[in-house]
């Protein structure tokens, strides 16, 4: 039924359209496409770009996953924002009081991340598992608390240090670091980036392999027909929403453990919605979302080489932007074409059967 | 029974929001009562001036720096922010023309919102590439970015604006001294104000805007001991939206012009131009309001109407830092660039434009001198 073409027709089409579009709005701005495409393509083999582009991508590639645990269950998890902001804060602030032997120290601070993402995600859960608050609105709001909470906990008066103009919290000592593999001048490949591949195997195994996968994909089809199989509705929101959290907490980790080794007020912010994009782009798919997340980083680090030689990097935002509607877009058109095209085929072994009795009897 | 306990609690939640806004309104018809007498906001008389505030002599005289590729990497917003990038953007123009410095050696990069960290080091790492030599990095997101790339090319030349942790002989720190600039415009606040109330709208919560708060608090104070300054940040640390935010802005600075203030201060980058809104709104013949702009001379910056109302702004020379750096690196010599860039080198200062204090230009002036001399001690962090 779901052949090669189905799925892989529809982003394509999306990356050609929104490339097109992009073609489109660069002339009319009056600058070459050709250029352009050019730069994007070369950059990859210049300075560090190639790593930052793997190394982006991990990250995106956990958040995204971290979105796909929800979509599985039809729950939006809009708050992997704040999931994951506090979680990298607070396992920073943890990771950076401890003195433990290597690796514990390290494992300690996954495990730190996990359960304080988990915690913030178990508010929205339990509004929506006992009260029936829509997980959007919910998980949202945590964002916004978890924005000011977080400006509390690195406050100087609290767990933060002034250097210069910026605030930073303790930084972790290096037996708490993840080791990354060396490319010298051409950077550091985070040792996370394995984790976040294993997650995603973790992540494929438990949808497809699993009794819990089975019920989650269940609800998410259809919550009357599950809840009649014997599926818990309220438990199967808690945890989908809970899994969804502790991966979302994770999302911070690579940059905090094999390149920042704090939290400070300029780290970065936005993971959580672009990891909802890489959700959208990949299916929900174990191997689509991280196709979607290395062309989210792709044309993020696009953006910087295309500023260098002065072509506006907006049309970036504008290829983000396009793609993403696209896809579902795409999507749409193929499923309705292939809904289509059974109906015929139905239809016509319909027909024969039809007339094969009716040619008997004449 | 769950409805019934419900609404009383809506209730006592309503009834307690009713009598917390009538006590803000008493006291703030008191404030504006009370305050309408301007006897009742005394006022110290500045310090008797040591000869005034000359202008300074220039740091040193001008080089040619026809050979230099200058390199700017601007902070979120770049040029066309209307202050903090733009008076970067200022002194490399005056370098172009002042110094010989060619257009087509000068490339401006700027960041994005939420970027990695990574992101700035590639900029920077382009601009090295491309063989600039200077390159000055605007803004204190890129110290630990510079940290990296400054050391693996010990032969560039690096500059950072507002950041002095990053110790390398090839990277040059240029830093303010905001908390003067702000004591000046805070004093000038306190002189002019009738109702002895006053404001200031911070951007974001952090360090750099408290310096910001702490001289203008200061000043305010040494002018008029019994003035009260309302304080507001427009975003908590970490949320850098307060600086790019005009509606949030208008909203705050509404709130302290509620509340009595007739001056506001703000220093919240491109939501200023939301504060300056709020105080034209409130700005009445018989009740006038006035704004203080910040790093740029805002009253020529903002468009009219509305610039009208500002009555000074409180320089941030990041030009002068720019252009003297350039000049400095064009000369072969770093070392002559002071510490910090303070009032007695006319990297802080104030504006006259509009000419809506040159009633008390000479009463700034002495404060100005006092604190050069240093008889007056800004503080940097806020008490």
């Amino acid at each position: 039924m779901t052949h090669l073409r189905t799925v892989l027709l529809p982003p394509v089409l999306a990356i050609v359209f929104a490339a097109l579009l992009c073609a489109v709005a660069l002339l009319i701005s009056g600058d070459s496409p050709i250029t352009a495409l050019t730069v994007m393509v070369t950059q990859v083999g210049e300075g560090t770009t190639a790593v930052d582009i793997v190394n982006s991508a991990a990250i995106y590639y956990i958040a995204g996953l971290a979105v796909a645990i929800g979509f599985q269950m039809k729950l939006f998890n809009i708050g992997i924002e704040g999931q994951f902001r506090l979680a990298a804060c607070v396992a920073a602030i943890v990771g950076g009081a401890l003195a433990l032997p290597p690796v514990v120290h390290t494992l300690v601070i996954i495990l730190v991340g996990a359960a304080v993402g988990a915690l913030w995600a178990s508010v929205p859960a339990l509004l929506k598992a006992y009260r029936g608050v829509h997980e959007v609105i919910s998980s949202i709001m945590m964002n916004f608390i978890a924005t000011g909470l977080i400006a509390y906990l690195i406050s100087t008066d609290s767990f933060g240090v002034l250097q210069g103009n910026n605030i930073s919290t303790d930084p972790i000592e290096p037996t708490g670091h993840f080791a990354g593999i060396s490319f010298g001048a051409s950077g550091t490949i985070f040792g996370f980036v394995f984790v976040a591949a294993a997650l995603g195997l973790a992540y494929g195994f438990m949808l497809n392999r699993t009794r819990f996968g089975f019920e989650l994909k269940a609800s998410g089809e259809s919550p009357t027909a599950a809840a009649a199989g014997g599926v818990d509705a309220r438990r199967m929101v808690i945890v989908a929403l809970l899994l969804s959290g502790a991966m979302a907490g994770l999302v911070g980790l690579p940059e905090l453990l094999g390149r920042d080794y704090a939290y400070t007020l300029t780290s970065p912010q936005g993971y959580g919605f672009t990891g909802i994009a890489v959700a959208l782009l990949g299916r929900n798919h174990p191997v689509g979302v991280a196709l979607g997340a290395l062309l989210w980083a792709f044309l993020d680090k696009s953006a910087l080489a295309l500023d260098n030689v002065g072509v506006p990097r907006e049309i970036v935002l504008i290829m983000q932007g396009s793609v993403v509607l696209s896809v579902i877009v795409a999507y749409e058109i193929v499923r309705r074409y292939e809904l289509a095209a059974e109906q015929r085929r139905v239809a016509a072994q319909l027909r024969a059967a039809a007339s094969a009795p009716a040619e008997v009897a004449s | 029974m769950r409805i019934s306990r419900g609404f009383v609690l809506a209730a006592a939640v309503l009834t307690s929001a009713l009598v917390v806004t009538g006590c803000a309104r008493d006291t703030g018809t008191q404030q504006g009562g009370g305050g309408g007498a301007a006897t009742e906001c005394t006022r110290n008389s500045p310090p008797a001036a040591a000869g005034g505030a000359a202008t300074p002599a220039p740091i040193a005289p001008n080089a040619d720096a026809s050979a230099l590729k200058v390199g700017l990497a601007y902070d979120i917003g770049g040029r066309g922010d209307l202050s903090f990038n733009d008076s970067a953007a200022a002194g490399l123009e005056k370098a172009i023309s002042d110094l010989g410095l060619q257009q087509a050696n000068t490339r401006e990069l700027a960041a994005a919102e939420n970027e990695s960290e990574d992101a700035a080091a590639t900029r920077l790492r382009q601009l090295v590439a491309d063989g600039f030599n200077p390159i000055i990095a605007v803004g204190f997101k890129y110290a630990t970015a510079l940290q990296t790339v400054a050391a693996e090319n010990p032969n560039v030349q690096f500059a950072i604006v507002d950041d002095a942790t990053v110790e390398l002989p090839n990277v040059t720190p240029l830093v303010f001294a905001e908390e003067q600039g702000s004591f000046l415009v805070g004093a000038a606040a306190a002189l002019k104000t009738t109702s002895c109330q006053i404001g200031f709208v911070g951007g974001v919560d952090v360090p750099l805007i408290h310096k910001f708060e702490a001289g203008y608090v200061a000043g305010a104070k040494a002018v008029a001991p019994s003035i009260e300054v309302d304080v507001d940040y427009i975003s908590p640390a970490g949320d850098f939206s307060g600086f790019n935010d005009s509606a949030r802005g208008t909203e705050v600075a509404r709130g302290q012009l509620d509340g009595g203030a007739d001056i506001v201060y703000q220093a919240a980058g491109a939501s200023g131009q939301g504060v300056f809104e709020a105080v034209n709104a409130a700005n009445a013949p018989d009740a006038p309001k006035f704004a203080i702009g910040v790093d740029s001379d805002q009253y020529n910056t903002v468009a009219p109407p509305v610039n009208e109302v500002i009555m000074t702004s409180m320089l941030k020379r990041v030009d002068v830092a720019v252009f003297n750096y350039i000049n400095a690196v064009a000369a072969g010599d770093t070392s002559v660039l002071p510490e910090a860039f303070d009032l007695s080198v006319d990297g802080v200062g104030y504006s006259t434009s509009g000419g809506k204090i040159d009633d008390i230009t000479e009463q700034l002036d002495a404060y100005k001198a006092a604190i050069i001399s240093g008889s007056i001690q800004v503080p940097s962090e806020r008490q």
